[in-house]
């Protein structure tokens, strides 16, 4: 029984033998993005767990051509490496960057959005866990409104954090960038198709997917991917794309899944009060009013 | 070989302009401008044939080069002061990585309070990040140094990154005229980047790795041998440098009328010239003076300070930088060349110049009375006296 | 093609390299002991669809003849594939120590 997304991916595995946690979310999205990217990516990953998991010597789990890059500079040296491949006059390689969600919308974003205002031939691919969890699950600004992180303590006086994600994609359009997209590691298939677009348009190309992270979210292993599936359905997160100056959304629930039944799965929102439960409802309801009305369908 | 009259600044561009770096990535300021703006225009006018990235911040410009140098190009920047300590983080990535960039920085003051003039706080704050350091004392041995960099950078045996540091503004903006050596002799003296450290494509390579406590000292250990063997690097480069171009260098220090001298002012950069002026005019009166500029503060030379002091009956530091709770830096490493030969010669230490403060003629033949007479171990040049510094 | 665990492990001083590049895809050690659980494919079942391939984090199923073959070496248990699997062809059972 053929499977065309398999079909389409190389057969080669490039992050293998990886210390990542058992069904960890960020490694699938790294693992599936390699194959489609080949042999001749050369990937760039700031310090996180992605590096941290890969790159002890002498056990070195990318099969392709990969560095860690400091903290900030993943986009900084992607950028490097594109430029010094390009004058060195390589021509067929992706510069590719997979870093996390402290890496990317903290202490990287500035590096990013110089490599996305010089339209930088790289791919960067954000794998969102929603906190630092590198370092032990603290809070970083893609944590969820109301997730328990070891830095947002769930007490009887705060109820973990404070505040919203930051909106990392549309930051990225912002910048007018070539493409930019949303995905899941919920729909491989989806993320793997705009892995593969990215790869065929030149200039700077941004990818936010959703990773979840088994210890951080408070989850079991096995339920990795469907959890990811279940934040597209009850509408906390989207899969979209930005492309010539106008959004496009790829996938509109039919009627949204429970909220509250996605949030209680998980140990990081299982503080969460009938009345927090509401406010996430009504901040997903906002920002979905503001979908319909100007993303394209 | 062409004359131009040329700033520092201008003058190390056209050292790079020979250098054929690919990569260029750097970010402006005071006063380093004047080296990236000129590369881009070489890069305009198709003089020099390389990227220009208009890097976003110092920490992505040596990122960048990083980047470049781990794709086998040969990589530059150029920064300052706040720039340099904004990069810190990738002074030590790169010199760990044994990536052999070079980086010119315009030695400048350190805020707060802000002040954009020279003094040597910036790279001597950095002397542990595993970078050679050298210090130019004027515009040709800039564009000089400019050119041997990566051929000492680059060597297998040394595989360090190049900090070639001008003092900001008096050097840096200070026009005179220079010989440029020729493109032919220029490639000839340098030929590409060449490494195994690399990214590859027929064989991939993981770089940038952790190395967990059994073998991390050992990468650690290797890249301080790396650096101590940048000694002989250099004078051999500067051997062949001579033979080329002409100009010849004398390695780690320069010696002044030190054969027979009793008192020694032990300085680096720009401000060696009028130490060197001062000896000569006390010396018509009788006072054996002399003058050793360090030109490499790593490697730090060690047994050529402790040659050249050994007979002296004492001798200053003077520097524009204090490490604060102690002394200045360098003062701080050439007592310790000196311990380590078992010298024993009285030493004083002269903070100067901070902030871009004159040192005048008047102030160094004070330093040379001050060191014969015998004075506090750490002095800032002018506290405390008539005007009490200003 | 996947990588391989290698035979050399131990670096003497010598073979440290000089710098921080290395052969990628080189490796020490399996991953077969944080297990507590382990897939295993009912070939009666499986169907080849790929699923499971698709949605191991590990990279360690592949397709031989037709069905679904599991690297035990970097399996760590995680049991997305028996999850994934709509015809439950892949059990998790408990490791035995």
């Amino acid at each position: 029984m053929a499977n065309k997304v398999a079909e389409s991916i190389s057969r080669e595995e490039f992050f293998y033998g990886h210390k990542a946690c058992a069904g960890c979310g960020g490694s699938l999205a790294v693992r599936a993005a390699l194959k489609v990217l080949g042999p001749n990516a050369v990937s760039v990953l700031p310090a996180g767990c992605m590096s941290a998991v890969g790159f002890n010597f002498p056990q070195l789990c990318f099969s392709n051509n990969s560095i860690i890059s400091t903290f900030a500079g993943t986009a900084s040296m992607l950028t490097g490496v594109e430029a010094g491949l390009r004058a060195r006059g390589f021509k067929d390689f992706t510069a590719v960057g997979f870093a996390g969600d402290g890496g990317t919308a903290d202490i990287g974003i500035q590096a990013l959005s110089g490599a996305i205002d010089r339209n930088d031939n790289i791919i960067y691919i954000c794998y969102d866990n929603e906190a630092y969890m590198n370092t032990g699950i603290q809070k970083s600004g893609l944590t969820p409104f109301g997730a328990k992180t070891t830095t947002t303590p769930a007490g009887s006086n705060i109820h973990g954090n404070l505040h919203n994600k930051k909106n990392m994609f549309e930051i990225a359009a912002a910048h007018d960038i070539p493409y930019a997209a949303t995905a899941s590691i919920g729909n491989i298939p989806d993320f793997i198709a705009k892995v593969k677009k990215a790869s065929q348009i030149k200039g700077t190309k941004y990818i936010h997917v959703i990773a979840p992270c088994p210890t951080g979210w408070g989850v079991a292993p096995d339920q990795t991917v469907e959890i990811a599936k279940e934040v597209v359905e009850s509408g906390l997160w989207y899969l979209a794309e930005y492309e010539n100056g106008t959004f496009k959304l790829n996938y509109k629930p039919k009627e949204f899944s429970s909220v509250e039944a996605y949030l209680k799965k998980q140990g990081r929102f299982k503080h969460l009060t009938d009345d927090d439960i509401q406010i996430i409802t009504a901040s997903r309801d906002k920002k979905w009013e503001y979908i319909n009305r100007t993303f394209e369908l | 070989m062409s004359k131009k009259f040329l700033s520092g600044n201008e003058a190390f561009a056209e050292g790079i302009r020979l250098a054929c770096p690919q990569v260029i990535s750097a970010y402006p300021i005071t006063p380093q401008t004047i080296v990236v703006e000129r590369l881009s225009e070489m890069v305009e006018d198709g003089s020099l044939s390389a990227e220009y990235v208009h890097v976003e911040s110092e920490h992505s410009a040596l990122s960048c080069a990083i980047g470049a140098s781990a794709a086998g190009a040969r990589a530059f920047t150029a920064t300052s002061s706040q720039g340099l300590l904004y990069m810190a983080e990738c002074l030590y990535y790169a010199s760990g990585g044994r990536f052999p960039i070079v980086m010119m920085n315009a030695d400048r003051s350190t805020a707060l309070p802000w002040n954009i003039y020279g003094d040597q706080r910036d790279s001597l704050s950095q002397l542990d990040s595993g970078w050679i350091q050298a210090y130019a004392e004027n515009a040709q041995e800039a564009l000089d140094l400019a050119l041997m960099s990566y051929k000492i950078a680059e060597d297998k045996r040394v595989s360090t990154p190049y900090m070639a540091n001008l003092d900001g503004f008096v050097l840096t903006h200070t026009y005179e005229t220079v010989d440029i050596p020729e493109r032919e002799q220029a490639d000839k003296f340098l030929p590409a980047y060449e490494t195994d450290n690399r990214i590859d494509f027929d064989n991939p390579k993981n770089m940038a790795f952790s190395a967990g406590p059994d073998t991390n000292y050992i990468f650690k250990f290797k890249e301080h041998e790396g650096i101590l063997a940048a000694r002989d690097v250099i004078n051999e480069t500067e051997k062949e440098f001579a033979e080329i171009f002409g100009r010849e260098y004398s390695g780690l220090i320069e010696k002044y009328r030190t054969d027979d001298a009793e008192y020694i002012i032990v300085t680096l950069g720009s401000i060696a010239g009028l130490c060197r002026e001062t000896a000569d005019k006390l010396r018509e009166s009788g006072v054996k003076a002399g003058v050793v500029r360090i030109r490499y503060m790593r490697p730090f030379p060690n047994a050529e300070i402790a040659e050249v002091l050994r007979n002296a009956k004492a001798y200053a530091v003077l520097e524009k930088d204090i490490s604060f709770g102690n002394e200045g830096t360098v003062f701080t490493n050439v007592n310790s060349a000196l311990k380590k030969a078992g010298v024993n010669v009285s030493g004083y230490n002269f903070i100067g110049g901070l902030g871009g403060r004159n040192i005048s003629a008047g102030d160094i033949e004070n330093i040379y009375n001050d060191i014969i007479n015998g004075t506090d171990s750490v002095n800032f040049i002018g506290i405390g006296g008539e005007d009490n510094g200003k | 093609m996947r990588p391989y665990v290698r035979e050399k492990k131990d670096f003497t001083f010598d073979e440290v390299p000089e710098n921080t590049s290395f052969e990628a895809g080189y490796l020490t050690t399996v991953n077969s002991g944080w297990r507590s659980i382990r897939p295993v494919i009912s070939t009666n079942k499986c169907v080849g669809c790929e699923q499971c391939y698709l949605y191991c984090p590990d990279g360690v199923i592949s397709i031989a003849e037709g069905k679904a073959v599991i690297d035990y070496d970097f399996c760590k248990g995680c049991g997305i594939c028996a999850k994934i699997c709509r015809i439950g062809a892949i059990e998790m059972e408990a490791e035995r120590k």
